[in-house]
């Protein structure tokens, strides 16, 4: 097989840039390099109006006026952004905040932060299937309520959760709506105003644009929503974001954007064909099983737990040639297994055991063939060497087994 | 994370993976760590009961690479050793060997533990009192 290697199929991590958003950037380091405050000669009008440009694709792609959008370092500053800048903002009305435990860190830290600043936070828990309960979001509202933040799409297991209805329920409490849209922007249909959204972070390296800029939508109408800037300085972005603009980064943001809303309907189908197709086959070998509701998905990622397999020894298989996350963090700083896993009840081991697959704009059928071989036979061989496989064979019941815990 | 030659030779090509016959009275099982933990060892020694000296080692193990490759080892470095000698290897020894980084130093301290308790196995299995252990910190 000629498939070029290495593989990436850690598109939930980044996106490469396509290469039209780089040919769209490329003018404005060198020969447009004009600071966009910059009001009193032409640099600078080149610049605010390349900005503006792109702040009306950004605004197309998500149904929203150019106006709500607030230009960002990135998703997390988009996070950040919104949680305190609310937080701060609506102390008089409340504080209390609703979120749930499958969030990015970016919304979980906040939020405890937001808690040792005297605030109250709920961490609703989800379903098995990765869904928050509509009913228990609904009870946890008290009149102090002033937020609920609540995902778009997973990061890890890429279930969507019920935006719309959520955002009903927050509008009939008189409750803003946040969602960490950073998945789900780019990839699959996004409005804001029929998905009833008050503030959204998104970030462009998530959908094929630059890293480094991200933007958080605020809406301005019914109701208008304020937030406390947490970055002083020259007033920025109607006075929420300080700071100079990036104007090449915010440039291809836009044509990433732009890109998308041509693109993603197309885009969505042939990924998520061969997503199936990933996983179908993957799920040919005894105990895989998929975490994450199966129908409210992102069409591009999936999520497989090989049992009796660990998670990072099986990476080692072929990380050289593929690149996949694990769903335990032995790969990184941390030995703890995935908490969105946990938080979907699976046990430690199941979550030690599962792989992330994020499919994207340049994957091809090629390499999914290629894949699905290599981590077929890794699993084989490393099922081979296991000896909770060989117990489990042998129809020894794991659970029974006293294990020396350290 | 980048592993050293020697753990991706061992998890490439990994040594002595396999079953010995636990019912038999001269073989020894250890099997030490947890499912929860995300590493699970099993190492199995075969004694000449004549000499004394461990004639076949075997190990399965569920984990990363690095405990992979410690396992591996182990079975390497016990085979032709007598049972006393066994218990001398140190899982410093096994850091040193695989050069193993600070996160990965636990899979050493399993497979020293993973030794032992084979050992234990064996001394039990045949009359004579189990080893009190020191607890190493994982």
């Amino acid at each position: 097989m000629s498939v070029k290697l290495p593989i990436y199929l850690d598109n939930n991590a980044t996106t490469p840039m396509d290469p039209r958003v780089l040919d769209a950037m490329l003018p404005y380091f060198v020969e447009k390099f004009g600071n966009a405050a910059s009001r009193s000669h032409p640099f600078g009008w080149v610049a605010e109006e390349a900005v503006d440009y792109a702040r009306e694709q950004v605004a197309k792609l998500i149904g929203a006026d150019p106006k709500e959008i607030i230009f960002t370092s990135g998703a997390t500053e988009a996070d950040n952004l919104a949680l305190k800048g609310v937080f701060e903002m609506y102390a008089s009305k409340g504080n209390h905040i609703i979120t749930c435990t499958t969030e990015h860190k970016a919304v979980l830290d906040t939020c405890k932060h937001i808690e040792k600043l005297g605030g109250q936070v709920t961490y609703l828990p989800v379903q098995p299937d990765g869904l928050i309960d509509l009913a228990e979001l609904e009870k946890a509202i008290t009149d102090k309520t002033i937020l609920i933040a609540i995902m778009y799409g997973n990061n890890e297991i890429g279930v969507i959760q019920p935006v719309k209805e959520i955002s009903q329920i927050a509008r009939k409490h008189g409750v803003l709506f946040f969602t960490d849209g950073t998945q789900a922007v780019g990839k699959i249909p996004v409005n804001v105003n029929t998905d009833g959204i008050d503030l959204m972070a998104f970030s462009a390296h998530k959908m094929y644009g630059p890293k480094g800029v991200g933007a958080l939508y605020v809406r301005r109408k019914n109701p208008r929503v304020k937030v406390t800037a947490q970055m002083d300085g020259g007033g920025h972005e109607r006075g929420m974001r300080s700071g100079t603009m990036n104007v090449p980064g915010i440039v291809g943001f836009g044509k990433a954007c732009e890109i998308a809303m041509n693109e993603m309907e197309a885009e969505a189908k042939r990924l998520s064909a061969m997503r199936d197709r990933l996983e179908n086959a993957l799920l040919e070998l005894e105990e895989a099983y998929v975490n994450g509701n199966k129908e409210h998905r992102l069409p591009h990622v999936s999520n497989i737990s090989f049992k009796y397999v660990e998670g990072e020894g099986l990476m080692m298989g072929f990380n050289k040639d593929i690149a996949v996350s694990s769903g335990s963090a032995c790969t990184s700083a941390s030995l703890e297994p995935s908490y969105v896993l946990k938080a979907l009840g699976l046990g430690d081991d199941l979550a030690h055991s599962s792989l992330r697959f994020g499919l994207g704009r340049f994957t091809t059928d090629e390499q999914i063939d290629y894949t699905i071989e290599a981590i077929k036979n890794t699993v084989l061989k490393l099922r081979e060497m296991s000896p909770l496989w060989e117990m489990f064979k042998e129809g020894v019941d794991l659970n029974s087994i006293e294990w020396a815990h350290h | 994370m980048a592993y050293s030659e020697k753990v991706l030779d061992h998890y490439q090509n990994p040594q002595n993976v396999g079953t010995l016959d636990k019912s038999k009275n001269n073989v020894g099982t250890g099997l030490v760590g947890a499912p929860e933990c995300g590493d699970v060892m099993r190492l199995q020694i075969e004694v000449d009961e004549e000499s004394g000296v461990i004639r076949d080692a075997k190990f399965k193990t569920f984990g990363c690479g690095s405990a992979i490759a410690s396992s591996s080892l182990a079975t390497e470095w016990l085979k032709g050793k007598t049972v006393d000698q066994a218990l001398e290897i140190d899982n410093m020894d096994i850091v040193e060997e695989l050069n193993l980084p600070p996160v990965k130093i636990h899979c050493s301290v399993l497979a020293e533990d993973a030794i032992k308790a084979a050992i234990n196995d064996y001394r039990v299995k045949n009359g004579m009192p189990a080893l009190e252990l020191e607890e190493k910190k994982h």
